[in-house]
């Protein structure tokens, strides 16, 4: 859990015209955590997100991925980086035209020396990782509903067995026991393949259950970061609200 | 330990008595190097700094196959087992049907969705039909706003591009058959031509064409996105009838607006063939009319008759292609493409029909 960060971000400024997102944010994800991003509606946590990966342009900052300055890559540096993380979008974002399994067999493309079978078994493998029955291997993701596609997104993202997972609101729009699975999943992947995982969300249990540290995204910045225990304690209105809240008591089991 | 890069990693097997010993990293980017290790053959692990699920995958495929593993260490182990733990359960495809079958299993299958899609647009027919009845009984419920804006979207709009092609027409029947009929000369009868393929067929099944590609997709494409959404859904839950908001004024705003189409579309062509013959011939404005006026009235009552049968076959296959649409982006594409396809198809089919139709009963 400890280490050099595997994403450092610093001094970032984001802004579409004249509304700016972020500014002066820092950010760090360790290697082997899971970072929960929470923040309102509006406060960028998706941006952040875009942003690191790289397909969000910056005004200013800083962004370093396993050591690598994002935007000063080119070509075959950028490709090779971009093969060392998986990006899980919120609704899955596959490929309408492909099947589940031809959807996770893209990344693998990219190997030279697989042939065509050991392509296929890996994408098996990793659709069956992400909790898919072998049967949806040959659906098309119009056929799937809202959690497989997003389990189907994982396979994909993980296709390649990145050091780096980001995902986007995982929980989001599924039933509670959909999202308590995922989220057993999310540590169980990160457990069996040492991954770092960037996780935005709005899910309190997803929060609880997965997370080692939670980075609050507010006032254009990231306002604190550390584990669920210290926010509780953190002296900030929205922060206050939010782990102080109903909901936010439910989850945790207290009163 | 850093994974998936491919330049990163590398794998080396040496051979070593009765099987192999790996060192290096066994990802999925040096799976290739292990690929021709008999399967069965005693793998010696202990030089193992790296492995990902491509490997350990690989890995448990050899196990069983028989090959024996050594010198696993204690986190590649723990990966084996995830690894084995996932694997996927693959039922046994049934044995595919011999060649004749499956091609027999095929074609029926075409043959039932040829039929249950004319049953399907028989239904769509009825439900405008029965959505019109009910309009007509209960005027204050008439989508009367929503037949005028379809109008003109179906109808005004598509005027120019009617005029100006029926124009174009008319030029071309005038120049072509002026030549050919100049042989017998015969030319004064190249308005005779223009006349009674225009008013009778070109007009009509030329604009009624141009109206399938413009209006039917656009149908389609507007019922399909509201179908995406769910709007359709929520028309429903709302007490309102999608036959009469949806279907009804779009269907009946073609079978008002088609016909006058087919007008527009005979004078203009009928004034392109006059013009050329002006020029080419030398047959002045007044000549042509004379000579129209002895062409019989059949030839453009029998043009228009067709124009609302067209109409109400683009409307119908656009409208009920639009409900097809499922949830996805692409289904909207394809049901796009499919309905301008069918529209433009049915509307030549209605027209031969329609002549041996006519040749029967001998207008």
């Amino acid at each position: 859990m400890s280490g050099d960060p595997v994403i450092r971000v610093r001094g970032l400024r984001t802004a579409f015209g004249s509304h700016v997102v972020h500014d002066d944010l820092d950010l760090d994800l360790r290697r082997g955590e899971i970072l929960g991003v929470v923040g309102g509606s509006g406060t960028g946590k998706s941006v952040l997100l875009r942003a690191i990966v790289g397909l969000e342009a910056t005004q200013a900052g800083s962004i370093e991925v396993l050591g690598r300055q994002i935007g000063a890559l080119s070509g075959d540096d950028r490709r090779a980086l971009e093969q060392r993380w998986g990006v899980m979008f919120q609704d899955g974002a596959l490929f309408s035209a492909l099947t589940v399994r031809e959807n996770v067999e893209v990344p693998l493309r990219a190997v030279p020396s697989l042939t065509d079978a050991q392509r296929e078994g890996l994408a098996e493998l990793k659709v069956s990782m992400a909790g898919l029955p072998w049967k949806a291997n040959a659906d098309f993701p119009a056929d799937l509903s809202g959690g497989m596609r997003k389990r189907a997104g994982l396979a994909r993202a993980l296709a390649l067995d990145p050091e780096i997972l980001f995902l986007d609101e995982p929980t989001a729009g599924l039933d509670p026991i959909g999202a308590t699975a995922f989220d057993r999943l999310i540590v169980t992947l990160r457990d069996a393949l040492n991954l770092s995982v960037f996780l935005v969300t709005h899910d309190l249990d997803t929060l609880h259950a997965c997370c080692d540290r939670v980075a609050v995204l507010a006032e254009r910045r990231v306002l604190t970061t550390g584990t669920m225990a210290d926010m509780l304690t953190v002296d900030h209105p929205w922060v206050h609200e939010y782990f102080h809240g109903p909901r936010a008591r439910a989850a945790t089991g207290k009163e | 330990m850093t994974t998936g890069d491919a330049s990163l990693s590398n794998l080396s097997v040496t051979p070593s008595d009765n099987g192999v010993m790996l060192s290096g990293d066994l990802v999925v980017w040096t799976l290739g190097a292990l690929a021709p290790v008999s399967p069965s053959a005693r793998i010696d692990l202990s030089g193992l700094s790296r492995l990902d699920t491509a490997g350990a995958w690989d890995l448990v495929a050899r196990r069983a196959a028989g090959a024996d593993l050594v010198g696993l260490s204690a986190g590649h182990a723990r990966l084996l087992d995830t690894v084995a733990e996932a694997l996927p359960l693959r039922k046994a495809d049934p044995a595919p049907d011999p060649r004749w079958r499956r091609l027999l299993v095929a074609t029926g299958a075409r043959v039932v969705g040829a039929l249950r899609y004319l049953a399907q647009l028989a239904e769509y027919l009825g439900r405008v039909l029965a959505a019109l009845a009910r309009g007509l009984r209960r005027p204050s419920r008439f989508p009367m706003t929503s037949l005028v804006h379809h109008a003109q979207q179906t109808g005004l709009r598509a005027v120019p591009i009617v005029a100006v092609m029926s124009f174009l027409i008319g030029v071309v029947l005038a120049y072509q058959g002026s030549d050919q009929l100049r042989q017998f000369g015969a030319e004064v009868f190249v308005v005779d031509l223009i006349a009674i393929s225009i008013l009778r067929e070109l007009g009509i099944l030329l604009t009624a064409i141009v109206v399938a590609g413009r209006t039917a997709s656009a149908l389609t494409a507007s019922i399909g996105s509201m179908k995406m959404r769910q709007e359709i859904d929520a028309m429903r839950t709302l007490g309102l009838d999608p036959d009469m908001v949806l279907i009804l004024p779009r269907v009946l705003a073609l079978v008002v607006m088609l016909p006058i189409l087919g007008l527009i579309s005979a004078l203009s062509g009928l004034i392109g063939g006059a013009v050329m013959s002006w020029v080419e011939l030398g047959i002045s404005p007044a000549v042509f009319l004379a000579r129209l006026a002895d062409i019989s009235v059949t030839h453009a009552i029998v043009g228009l008759l067709k124009a609302p049968v067209f109409a109400l076959i683009i409307g119908v296959i656009g409208c009920h292609a639009g409900m097809q649409v499922g949830k996805d982006a692409e289904s909207l594409g394809r049901m796009t493409s499919s309905a301008v396809v069918s529209a433009i198809f049915a509307v030549i089919i209605a027209d031969a029909a329609f002549s041996i139709f006519f040749a029967q009963v001998g207008l």
